[in-house]
């Protein structure tokens, strides 16, 4: 393998041909967030308030389906074998293909999230604060994501199963970019709700990297 | 290290047994090559031919013995194992979304001159997806062939090569030794490999 670069172009470029699984994650962002207004009914002012989690959890969920391909197709093709026995940690491959992931999946949820809450009602004075926790969040949920896809990766069921995994593991970081938002609604600090999301992704990171790393070392065996 | 005549040997198997499914596949198993050698592994199916390649790759813990590559054990250091060695499973790692030399250039294989020898130079620009599988088979041993000289494990490297492309394989297998590199072959022939260690596994090995 030419470098940990070369991984994220590689899986960047593979998602990019393969429009569908990409552009099916941000179809089910899309498609989750519009039907709410049909299931709570069109009060301006309760869809305006549970926005903020609305558009939160459809990204998580959003996230999570996206995840069995994360390394079943190096898996099934043989390259996990080959990125296995890199000299390299494996750590960093995992790393650069939870960074693709999120660009190909995590990064479009947070650029769209502004206009879905806009269809929410919600209050867009705070629409940075909701970029803002989804652009620290969403990378947690990919490396979350990637303790999960990694461990059920020898299931044949493995979608359903990774959701069981990796819901419970984001539940974290999604209260406290949900409570940032909440927070900014409500006129109080933000800074301590986002501080605390950043900690989580920086004390996470590590952890999520080893495990992903050691499930995938026994998926090859 | 151990050696044979004046040359030292690279790759030392010392004892090694396999258990898979509660079921000894091989025990006792010991071998060793110097540089510019290959053995070649023969068994019928299921008599842990490719166990043993993924043994000796670090894939797959061994039930005992070790593994040492210039004279370290490779799981205790495998960094500098990991650095010579190029393992071809049984599965190609070609992306089909991918064109021949993309797949390629991502395992840092940029030489146009692999492409001719492996005769895949006029598939460079198709998307993997169009090649057959013995033209998947040949882009995969181009792979390998970026990295000569170290030690290649090679698990049926033949398999779906027409009659010209075997012959390919065998000329890269011979160049790659006489730079001094080894290798390990799993094939049910040792076809192409006239001077190999023969290592047969079966019933009683």
């Amino acid at each position: 393998m030419t470098g940990i670069g070369a991984l994220v172009a590689r899986d960047l470029a593979l998602a990019v041909r393969r429009r569908g699984e990409a552009g099916l994650t941000l179809a089910f962002f899309v498609m989750a967030a519009a039907i709410f207004p049909f299931g709570v009914g069109p009060d301006p002012l309760l869809l305006g308030s549970i926005a903020a989690g609305v558009v939160w959890v459809t990204a998580l969920l959003a996230s999570t389906i996206s995840l069995d391909h994360l390394f079943r197709g190096d898996l099934e093709d043989g390259s996990l074998e080959i990125l296995v026995l890199d000299h390299r940690p494996l750590e960093g491959v995992v790393a650069a293909k939870c960074l693709a992931h999120w660009l190909a999946t995590g990064l479009p949820v947070v650029a769209l999230a502004p206009l879905m809450a806009l269809l929410l009602n919600f209050d867009m004075d705070a629409w940075w604060v909701l970029v803002l926790s989804l652009a620290i969040g969403t990378p947690a949920l990919s490396l979350a994501g990637s303790v999960g896809a990694s461990l059920v990766l020898g299931a044949r069921r493995g979608g359903a199963l990774t959701g069981l995994v990796v819901l419970p593991l984001c539940l974290p970081v999604m209260v406290f970019g949900v409570g940032a938002v909440e927070a900014a609604l409500a006129g109080r600090p933000v800074l301590p709700h986002i501080l605390i999301e950043a900690a989580i992704l920086v004390a996470g990171a590590p952890l999520a990297l080893k495990a992903s790393a050691a499930a995938l070392r026994i998926a090859v065996e | 290290m151990a050696g044979d005549g004046e040359r030292p040997h690279l790759l030392e198997a010392a004892n090694l047994a396999c258990e898979r499914g509660g079921r000894l596949l091989f025990e006792g198993l010991s071998f060793s090559l110097p540089p510019g050698a290959a053995a070649v592994v023969t068994g019928e199916n299921g008599s842990g031919k490719s166990s043993l390649l993924r043994i000796v790759a670090g894939l797959l813990p061994a039930t005992e013995g070790r593994v040492a590559w210039r004279g370290e054990d490779c799981r205790r250091e495998p960094g500098r194992w990991r650095r010579e060695m190029v393992f071809l499973g049984h599965l190609d790692a070609v992306k089909p979304a991918l064109s021949v030399r993309e797949n390629l250039a991502f395992w840092g294989a940029r030489d146009e001159k692999l492409l001719e020898e492996m005769g895949l130079a006029a598939l460079a620009g198709l998307p993997a997806a169009m090649l057959s599988a013995g033209q998947r088979r040949r882009l995969a041993l181009a792979r390998v062939a970026a990295r000569p000289g170290g030690c290649w494990l090679l698990d049926e490297p033949a398999a779906h090569l027409d009659e010209t492309s075997s012959g390919r394989l065998e000329r890269m297998i011979g160049h790659h030794l006489a730079q001094g590199g080894i290798a390990v072959v799993a094939a049910h022939t040792a076809r192409g490999l006239g001077d190999a260690l023969p290592i047969r596994l079966g019933p009683g090995t």
